[in-house]
This record gives structure tokens, sequence and C-alpha cells, in this order.
């Protein structure tokens, strides 16, 4: 993702990176390949279906956090607002219609290609549904598949709307799948794929808790982000994605196996001062700045609702060969933005106290109402119930001009000072008792 | 050898230092404009403080005389005054090297040259004598003073009474000069200083008329009377105790320093610490039953809440917009040509505060004129805006949870009437009766107080909570 020549790099890494390559290549050759191209969002992806029919997944959204990396989503956004988009818009959008403005020329420099069906598999965040308008719009004639996704209000996923979800699949998605694709449905294969998907959910789980360990292995944000990379996106239901979790979890065993600290783009964290729990998605446009804010202060992020974005692994749920449909179905309800807040609070508590935390920080987007939005009563809930210090900063997505590095550098340094004046005071106060 | 504690907040607007004994007790403060150069305004804060600290010294070792002669504690406050208007010579003659080097350089024209020279002398002949009888008649009120403030607005008076055609040249020279002159530490020698200072008082009261004065432009009280008839015996007898405090090794034993430019003050790492904690450590010390602070400074406002520690558990800070801090006050105050400490007496003259939608400091200042132009009242005006700020100010309290217990104001603004007004109405309106409200007279110095018992404790050694627990024990 963030290339620098002097950023260290593991063996998984370097897998991850042949992987998107590969995947990149394939889009940009989609024609001689003869495959189709589906656009879809992350969060509730129908991966496995649609690798299953051979199509090759794009996800507009992590290409516009690519294109903020590469530093190319200033003058993306710019190109949007040029055609009229407004400067509240959500920037991922604005810097994926400034992609295609400008030719769309994905992460790796190759073309990525039109898309052949617009499938639009999650609806907990509307704005989604306002960027498929677009692209329709951008597209003409491409056909759209849309698969409605309840909302857990009640925090509970009732049979019906499985049910609900289950005949969309199979009167709408598959339906439009087939035609585009001229091939038919095939169960056996989706469930086959859905083995893969188990096996690597269970690897990513096994990596995400290694966190539970004290001192942590990894960093569950700012190099979780690049952990989730190949399950939340095209590789879901691949061996590839069993392969690249089995190397990558036997890295982190031998982390812990040397007591080593998280690797970061400078090397490895030699002291673990602070453990804490983030809400809310990273800024993408100065990411190792951002990053290095909080390896500097020896901060080690060991747990993140951003990492669950793509699914809650963590919380039990898995890809299930049994019943492709339904669990596809469970799976699209069950991302962390559709859940609703007293879920989401319960879950960040648990997360504050399983993985031992000193305190609990959001960074709150000025995009993405999907995270934003009750973020500040998420905030107090965990101060009340977890009783750690809780730190909130702002800044965005994709767009640079939403993120004040002095500002953001501020808030932290006092945040890392309030942990560690509490960390005397409450070891004073139990030597004293 | 006693001990001294001292801390420095490097603010966006202001400086101050404080210096604090061993029991906590302020005893010097030191307050200046920060510039372009913060290491200098630092340095500045710094040594006000330490000679407001010698002057606190001297009052405390005599203050069984004083007690019974209140004459000897007039004499201090006056010679204080006097010797900051010493030093304001000395940086005045400063300024005046600088006005005429930027003289010689801008113009090459002899004759030019030379009649801005002359009109140069001719203003300072004009202000320094109103400058030095404000200083030693203690004149200065509540006016900002800031030696580039007081300078400027008399050098802009003057000028001002000039023919049109100078008004640019001579701003020119003085936009030039004034930078470089301020942006340089002077160095003082306190004993000299002081010296000089006891003579100038000296004449000061051999000149003085007797008590009946006619002249009214000296603010003539018992006080001065009292002091008139015993000059000589009151100066003399001090003397000894004023060349102590000059001689007297100041011993800063620890320091920390904080604000938004802390990162650029010669001080060692570990001696820098987050103005948030600061605030809320040195609200919290003077007033420990403290759960919410409210800081309104320069250019930000935070909303804090502390524990029963003084430790800080959650906070906000306004991140986009500058509308609700200090700042918003010195626009709205320029755009009115009025000074920033007048704002607030005036907007409590407001009868209905007129509804200020805007909650964009430089969209304020075009609203304001919009509705001067509808009619509406200054004062009521002014009562809106006051009323904005605190708007904003209670929509980031509410961000950081609410106001709990005690309720510390701090920051600059806290000095602000009006400012306090609106703050007390809302927090009752929004949080109930029985929330106390704390507002030091030393507010400003809130977070360099802070800082300066976060010295003492030297933090990591000694706590408030450990402190406690030693003396349960």
């Amino acid at each position: 993702m963030a290339d620098h020549k002097d950023a260290i790099k593991e063996n998984s890494m370097i897998i991850q990176k042949e992987m998107l390559a590969k995947q990149f290549k394939d889009l940009s050759m989609a024609t001689e390949l003869g495959k189709k191209v589906v656009y879809t969002f992350v969060p509730g992806n129908l991966t496995e279906l649609i690798l299953s029919f051979d199509m090759l997944p794009v996800y507009p959204e992590i290409n516009a956090l690519q294109s903020g990396m590469r530093k190319k989503s200033a003058e993306y956004i710019r190109d949007a607002e040029k055609i009229g988009f407004s400067e509240d818009v959500c920037t991922y959008v604005k810097c994926d219609i400034g992609m295609m403005l400008n030719g769309n020329i994905g992460p790796t420099g190759e073309k990525i290609p039109p898309p052949d069906l617009l499938l639009l598999s999650y609806t907990g965040c509307f704005t989604f549904l306002k960027w498929f308008e677009n692209l329709e719009r951008l597209y003409p004639g491409v056909p759209v598949a849309m698969l409605h996704t309840p909302y857990q209000e009640d925090g509970i996923m009732t049979e019906d709307q499985i049910n609900y979800m289950v005949k969309q699949l199979k009167e709408e998605v598959i339906p439009k799948m087939e035609q585009v694709s001229g091939q038919k449905y095939d169960h056996e294969r989706l469930a086959k794929m859905m083995e893969n998907s188990a096996k690597a959910e269970d690897l990513l789980v096994k990596i995400l808790e290694s966190a539970k360990n004290v001192p942590s292995p990894i960093d569950a944000y700012f190099a979780g982000v690049y952990y989730i990379g190949p399950i939340f996106t095209a590789f879901r239901g691949t061996q590839d994605a069993v392969d690249y979790y089995t190397e990558l979890w036997n890295e982190v065993q031998e982390r812990m196996r040397l007591g080593l600290g998280p690797v970061t783009p400078e090397g490895e964290i030699k002291e673990e001062k602070f453990r804490l729990v983030v809400e809310g998605p990273p800024n993408w446009t100065n990411f190792r700045e951002f990053w290095k804010i909080f390896y500097d202060m020896g901060a080690v992020i060991v747990a993140s609702s951003y990492t669950k974005v793509g699914g809650v692994y963590d919380l039990g749920f898995r890809h299930d060969p049994k019943e492709p449909l339904e669990s596809l179905s469970k799976y699209c309800m069950g991302v962390y933005t559709n859940m609703n807040l007293p879920q989401r609070v319960d879950m960040l508590e648990k997360y504050v106290k399983d993985y031992k935390a000193d305190g609990f920080l959001i960074n709150s987007i000025k995009s993405c109402n999907s995270f934003s939005a009750g973020q500040l009563m998420i905030m107090r809930e965990i101060e009340q119930r977890a009783s750690v210090p809780v730190g909130f900063i702002e800044s965005d997505l994709v767009d640079p001009r939403y993120f004040s590095y002095a500002n953001i550098k501020n808030r932290l340094e006092s945040y890392f000072q309030m942990l560690e004046q509490r960390k005397i005071i409450l070891k004073q106060e139990e030597t004293t008792v | 050898m006693n001990k001294y504690y001292l801390g420095v907040d490097l603010g966006s607007t202001t400086s101050k230092a404080v210096i604090i004994n061993e029991q906590d007790e302020i005893i010097g403060r030191g307050i200046t404009n920060t510039r372009s150069n913060y290491s200098v305004a630092a340095d500045i804060a710094k040594d006000e403080a330490i000679y407001n600290a010698r002057f606190s010294i001297l009052q405390k070792n005599i203050q069984k005389e004083i007690e019974f002669s209140p004459e000897f504690k007039k004499y201090i406050t006056d010679l204080e005054s006097v010797f900051q208007y010493e030093q304001f010579k000395v940086r005045l003659d400063r300024l005046g090297e600088e006005l005429v080097k930027t003289c010689n350089t801008m113009f090459v024209d002899e004759d030019k040259r030379k009649t801005m020279l002359g009109h140069l002398i001719n203003i300072r002949k004009a202000f320094k004598p109103v400058i030095k009888r404000d200083y030693l008649y203690n004149n200065l009120g509540s006016k900002n003073q800031f030696f580039r403030d007081i300078v400027s607005e008399k050098y802009n008076e003057e000028v001002n009474k000039l023919e049109m055609s100078l008004f640019e040249p001579l701003m020119t020279v003085w936009d030039k000069s004034i930078s470089p002159a301020e942006n340089e530490r002077v160095q003082f020698n306190f004993k000299e200083l002081i010296h000089k200072a006891m003579d100038e008082l000296k004449d000061k009261y051999k000149n003085l008329p007797d008590a009946s004065a006619e002249d009214t432009s000296i603010n003539f009280d018992a006080e001065m009377n009292l002091l008139k008839g015993k000059f000589d015996h009151v100066s003399d007898s001090l003397r000894k105790h004023i060349d102590e405090i000059a001689d007297l090794e100041f011993n800063i034993a620890n320091m920390t320093g904080t604000g938004y430019g802390r990162a650029l003050l010669p001080f060692p790492e570990d001696c820098i610490r987050s103005e948030i904690l600061c605030h809320a450590f040195g609200a919290h010390a003077v007033f420990p039953e403290t759960r919410t602070v409210l800081d309104i400074g320069g250019q930000d406002t935070k909303a804090i809440q502390v524990d029963k520690y003084g430790l800080v558990t959650s906070f906000q800070m306004n991140d986009r917009c500058a509308a609700g801090c200090g700042r918003y006050l010195g626009y709205i105050a320029d755009e009115m040509s009025i000074s920033i400490n007048e704002l607030g007496p005036m907007a409590m003259e407001s009868e209905k505060e007129v509804v200020i939608c805007s909650t964009c400091t430089v969209f304020a200042g075009a609203e304001l004129r919009e509705l001067t132009n509808l009619g509406e009242k200054r004062a009521d005006i002014l009562g809106g805006l006051h009323k904005a700020i605190i708007m904003r100010a209670m929509s980031l309290i509410a961000r950081s949870g609410g106001v709990f217990n005690e309720f510390t104001f701090t920051g600059g603004v806290a000095r602000n009437p009006a400012v306090i007004k609106y703050l007390a109405q809302l927090v009752k309106e929004n949080y109930g009766d029985n929330i106390k409200i704390n507002i030091h007279t030393d507010s400003i110095f809130m977070g360099a107080l802070g800082g300066a018992m976060f010295a003492r404790r030297n933090i990591a050694v000694e706590l408030p909570s450990a402190k406690k627990n030693k003396e349960v024990a």
C-alpha cells in the first residue's frame, strides 16, 4: 500500500503486494481475459459470489484510499468539486469520481476497466446509494443490482430478515450476475469457496486476537489495515487468502515467541507504553505521519473497529459452506457499521477490557456519517463503563485539507501525557493501599 | 536556600510565566505578547516573573513593617511601576535605534531622510512624557501593558496628527522596526535599574504638589499623601531590604514549559507538558473540587474534564474554527476600533442581546457592520457577540461530557465581565443552579501555574495524591 523505499517489509507484506499486483493486472486485461467486472463496496461484500461467476471485483472505496495514500486524492477531489460535488460530500466518492474523470488509473498505474455490473450489496451507508447513482450516470446503460441490507436497529438478526436477504440474492442479485457473466449460478462452487473463507477468517481472528498479549506483537489498526486487506476485498474465498493468512499467522506467532513488538515502517516498537482501542477509520492522506505519532510514543493499537468494517469475525461469525446464501446474508447484516449503537458500544467496551487497553481513542472522520454519527455518545459510554481516559481527534479519509498535523499531534501528545500520568497515579494508589 | 519553580505557558497570543515557592504560592507573574521569536517571548515573561518575585519577596520580608506602616507598601507598589517604566525606557531606546536605522536605509534622498528623522524625533518627544506619566501615576489602568501595544498606540496617535502623505512612509518605518526590536531580548541589571527607579520615584514625590491639588490628571489618593510626607524616611529604611532582594540569588529548582509553542522552548524534553494538562492541574490545585475546566485562550477553547487527582480524563478543543476564542474578541475590537479591554464593559450595558448567527470570526465582522447599519445599539450587538462565544463554548463543554461538580473558568478571556455574565447564565440554564463557578484573578496564568506545580512536584516522584496520603499516614 503506502510504499516507501525505507519501509521495513515482512514476507506476508510481499505476498500481499504480489496478490494485489496480479489483481490489478487481471483487471487491466479483463477484456483480453474475457472477464466481467463488478464494482461493489467493502462492507457487506459478496466477493465469493462474484468470484464464483469468474468475475473480477473492483472496490471504489479501496481505490479512493489508495489514491489518498499515493497523494493523488487532492487532485481527484478538486476535479469532482469542479463538476459540482459539494465540499460536504464524502471524500471517498469525490476521490473515486475524480479518478474516473482522470482516466481511471488504479494504484499500480494500470487502467481499471469500466464496470459490467454495479452491485450495491450494502445499504447501511446512504452515501453508497447515491455513489452508485452517480456511477450509473457516468457509465450509462450498465446493469445495477441492489441488495437491501436491513439495519440492525434492534440489535438482533431475525429469521425474516435473513429470508428477505436470501430472497433478494436469489431473485435480484444472482439472476443479474448470471445475465452479465453468462454463467449459471454454481452452488457447489460457492460452498467450496466458503470453506476457504472460514479458514482465512479463523486465521485472521487469531492474528487480531494476538494483540491480547502484553506486549502485543501487532498493531491492530495501522498494521491491521494491511492485515484485513485480502479478506475484506477480492480474495475472500480463495486459496491465496488462506495462504496469505497462514504466512501472516506464522509471522505473528514467531514474533510472540521472540517477544517482539509490532512492526512499523521504521522497525519494531521497542517498548509498548500505551495500549489503545481506536474507533473510526484512519486518515489515508497522511497515513505514515499519523502512525508515526503513535509509534514514536510507544502507543500500540490493540483493537479497532475499523478492522471490522468488512466483517466482525472475532464475535464469532463465519461463512458457512453448508448454507452459503444464508451466511452471505448474515455477513452483510453483521458488518460493524450495520450494528446499532448499543452493539457497537458493547463491542468496544469488550475490547477495552479483553485487550487490557489503557485508553480509548476516536478518530472522527468528517466524511463518514456511518462511522461518525453517535461517536460522542460512544465515547461517553466507554469512559463510564470501562473507566479509561478517552480521546477525540478529527481528520478525514482522503481529503488532505482536513488533516491538520499540528492539531492532531497536539491533541495526541496531551492524550498520551494524560495516560502516562494516570499510570503513575494508579501505581501510587496501589502502593499506598 | 529557598527553592522556586517556574512554569512558562507560551500561548498563541500571550506568553505567561509563573514562579511558585515550595508552598505552591505564586510569588512571581510575568506576561508578554507572543511574537515570532518564541524564545524571546518566553524569556521576557520569565524575566518579568523573576522581577515580580523579587518584589513579592521584598513585601514578605518586611511584612511586619507593612502592617504598621501602610506607606511602605505604597512605596513598593510605586517602585515596581517605576521599575517597569525603567525597563520600558530601555526598550524604547532600542526601538528608537531601530527606527533610525530603518529610516536611513529606506530613504535614499538626504532631505527626505532628514525630514523623516525629524518627524520621528518629534513623535518620540510627544509621547514619551505621556507614557512616563501613565507609568508613574498608574494611569495605565486596565489598558494592555505590553510594550508593543503601548508604543504602537501612541505612535499611531502621533502619526495621525501629521499630514496624510506622511502616514504610509511612517507606518512602514514602524512595521519594519518593531519586529527586530521586540524579537531581541534586552538584558537588564536589576540592581542598577532599581536604583534608577528609586531616584526617579524620589523626583516624583519631591515635585508632587500638595494634597489638594487642582491637577486632576494625577490620581491623588490617601496613600500617596501618606507617603509624600514620609518619603525620605521610607526610602532610607527600605534601601537595605531592596539591596538584599536585588542581590538575592534566584534559584529555579525546576521548570515546565507548556502552551502551543512549548516544543520550541529551550527546555529539556521532560520539562515540556501539554497545556491541557497544565490548565487542568492549575485549576484543580486552586479549586480542588473542580471537575470541569473551561479555558478560553487566544486561539483555542478547551473543555476539560478532570478527576479527583486533577488528572484529565477527557478534553475537547475547537479544531476547525477560531470563532469563540480570544482572538475573536480581538478581531471585533479591531473592527470597532476600541481596545479589547473595553469590549466586556461595553457589552455589560446591553439591554437585549442581538442574535449573532455567524459562527465565523471573519464573517462576524461583516455581520457587525450590517447590524450597525440596521440601527442596533453597539452594546446590544456586543452583548450578542459575547453570548455567541459562550454558546460555542457550551457546545464544546457538552461534547466533552458536560459540567460536573465545580466548574472553573481559566484563560485570558476569563477577565472579561460580559463573558463571565453569559457563562454563568448559560451554565445555570443547562446544568442547573447547583454548579459552583470558580474564576480566579490569576485565570490567565492558570496554565503557567499548573506547569510550575508540575515542576515542583517533579510529577513522577510526587503527586498531590501521594502528598495527601503521606499526610494521612
